[in-house]
């Protein structure tokens, strides 16, 4: 397929639906709409389904029906529109059916705005809704990576019956860039052994996620945590950049990962020996990846659109073993290419200096915007 | 049973084939097993048991997929109606149905139900009205009467504290999506027999994809209510259908004309 101009949300709406996606169900929220606005469209005229809901948690809960049935089904939404998701999504998680989610996070806590953020990433990465489980959380950083990603969700939540979020942020929803979509797939004509369908010629099959025995719900528990140390086995992804000769890492997931690229090229410019690490799932997350960097760098510098969520995953991985700084902005600002360069420049000069670093990395970055006012 | 027994024996009364053989876990006097059988009764006599999807609500009714031989989900509080919807958006040619009680359906679930009715799904909504929230131990609802002493009222509801009952039919009704919304009861064999037709006409409407259809169904709650079973009954009658009235509130013009068949009117 040729490359087009296509704007994120426009883009994963249209790959979800080359994907074979036979159901959508959504809520309009900025800086998501498009997306369901090109569902509107598009589902109807295909001859599949597409219902704009009274409310997110109407719209999680017909797509964990829909689900039910082993449907291709997703929905997308914005911060405030998941926090409503969360309910359905624990249920969905514990009734074992796919499900894919489109998360273009803004700037929150509470209404917040809607400028691009990664506030989120503790919701959706390490949980959001009650009881234990696990969603594998995919970040593209361009719209190229959005489509691929959204197209490789719905065999990853059907392969291990699982919820797949594609987490970005308001920028990437709205930015327009070239990229290629997939080609058409035929919407899949074969019904799951686990679905609902009418008991024709067969029991009838029960889907809930009511265990009121707790033997029996800890069984669920366990084999839901066996099937999660599987994706952790074998679905980690992320992308490095120039780290063959650096002595400094720069890790990044999403937007903030794309800008941390650029200022990490302008370092090099200067003749700083600087990388990026990149995750692609922030859940599983590439523990053994950042583990080798600790090993390997003078020093990282994780870098998020939010006060260092992510930063803990990565300490939890370096272990002490390398200086970890942190450098981020919150509540719908965006760090510039700029600022991420000034951070590399002070972790390589202070690591050279062996001025040891005191207390959490954290709390060194909230030292540092006092600069800022903030 | 001999071969000469069979050849006597006429069987006039049996359990529906809709049924699986589970003993329900419903108190005694409670009138949530007559509105199951009825249901299972009509999905038997219309041939719908293999194409029929349930959707579970939570309250007592939770564990209803356990009495039904059909294929049935379970839905989080109050959102059988978005559920329901999924499924039937993406199997038309299936039988959905809800099952709800008070709490669940005009409590938590009520922006779920009217805007299904309001969609027009083409889904059927049972609706089992006992005026309290039973599962948990018999706290107040919506639905819950005028003075009406529960475990969260226990002075009887007061009004200009929490407000007035809600009627779930005569509401959901005035909505243009609505097509067969009735109110029937389940206090005695006449009304029983009733609820039982609304209940085949409710599933008519669906097969004949006419949309929304949903019965209210006023139940018992012996237990909670702290009365027998017999005074259960007699509650109904004085104390909730004077307040909550059995009519057709909404029944398409199609549907209207197969009940006059039906009764000969």
């Amino acid at each position: 397929m040729p490359k087009e101009l296509i704007k994120g949300n426009i883009a994963f709406a249209e790959a979800a639906i080359r994907s074979g996606l036979q159901a959508y169900f959504g809520y309009p929220i900025t800086p998501q709409t498009e997306a369901l606005e090109w569902m509107s469209q598009r589902m109807p005229e295909l001859g599949r389904a597409f219902v704009q809901a009274e409310s997110e948690l109407a719209a999680v809960n017909m797509v964990y029906g829909a689900a039910c049935t082993g449907a291709r089904v997703m929905s997308s939404s914005s911060s405030p529109g998941v926090s409503l998701m969360m309910e359905g999504m624990s249920y969905i998680a514990a009734t074992e059916v796919p499900m894919v989610l489109v998360d273009v996070v803004r700037g929150g806590p509470g209404l917040g705005n809607i400028a691009p953020a990664q506030g989120d990433y503790n919701q959706i990465v390490h949980g959001g809704g009650h009881g234990d489980y696990h969603p594998i959380v995919l970040a593209p950083a361009s719209v190229q990576e959005l489509i691929d990603l959204t197209a490789q969700a719905f065999d990853l939540a059907e392969k291990y019956r699982a919820i797949v979020v594609v987490l970005i942020d308001g920028s990437l929803g709205q930015m327009m860039e070239p990229a290629e979509l997939p080609p058409m797939r035929p919407v899949r004509s074969s019904v799951p052994e686990w679905a609902v369908h009418g008991a024709h010629e067969r029991p009838r099959r029960i889907l809930t996620s009511i265990y009121i025995n707790p033997p029996d719900m800890e069984t669920l528990n366990m084999r839901l945590l066996r099937r999660w140390e599987r994706i952790k086995a074998a679905e980690v992804r992320c992308r490095e950049y120039y780290l063959d000769d650096a002595r400094f890492a720069v890790v990044g997931f999403g937007t903030a990962g794309r800008i941390a690229l650029s200022a990490v090229r302008m370092a090099r410019a200067e003749g700083i020996p600087v990388g990026l690490l990149r995750p692609i799932t922030v859940s599983p997350f590439p523990d053994a990846a950042v583990s080798e960097l600790a090993r390997q760098m003078d020093g990282l510098l994780v870098v998020e659109m939010n006060s260092g969520q992510m930063l803990e995953d990565v300490l939890i991985n370096t272990q002490g073993r390398t200086r970890v700084e942190f450098y981020g902005r919150t509540g719908g600002m965006v760090p510039l290419p700029d600022e991420v360069l000034e951070e590399i420049r002070r972790l390589a000069k202070s690591a050279d200096s062996s001025v040891q670093a005191e207390g959490h990395p954290r709390d060194r970055w909230l030292h540092r915007m006092k600069d800022l006012n903030l | 049973m001999t071969t000469l027994d069979n050849q006597i024996e006429q069987i006039v009364y049996s359990r529906p084939a809709s049924f699986t053989d589970a003993t329900t876990h419903y108190c005694p006097g409670c009138t949530h097993g007559i509105a199951h059988r009825l249901v299972a009764e009509v999905i038997d006599e219309m041939g719908l048991r293999e194409r029929t999807i349930g959707v579970a609500s939570v309250g007592c009714s939770a564990f209803s997929y356990n009495y039904f031989d059909v294929d049935f989900v379970e839905a989080p509080h109050g959102r059988a109606p978005a559920m329901a919807t999924g499924i039937k958006r993406v199997l038309p040619d299936n039988i959905v149905f809800t099952y709800q009680g008070d709490g669940d359906m005009m409590s938590i679930g009520t922006a779920e139900i009217t805007h299904a009715a309001a969609r027009s799904e083409n889904i059927t909504v049972i609706f089992v009205n006992n005026a309290n929230f039973a599962m948990t131990g018999g706290q107040m609802a919506p639905t819950t009467l005028p003075g009406q002493k529960t475990s969260s009222s226990v002075h009887g509801r007061d009004t200009r504290q929490s407000g007035f009952p809600v009627r779930a039919a005569e509401m959901l009704a005035t909505l243009d999506g609505a097509s067969y919304v009735v109110r029937r009861s389940l206090h005695d064999p006449k009304n029983i027999r009733k609820a039982k037709k609304a209940i085949r006409l409710a599933f008519e409407t669906q097969v004949r994809g006419l949309g929304f259809s949903m019965v209210e169904l006023l139940s018992t709650c012996p237990t909670n209510w702290g009365l027998s079973p017999k005074e259960a009954l007699e509650w109904v009658e004085e104390m909730m259908v004077p307040y909550y009235p059995l009519n057709d509130m909404k029944v398409h013009p199609e549907i209207a004309n197969l009940s006059n068949e039906r009764t000969g009117g």
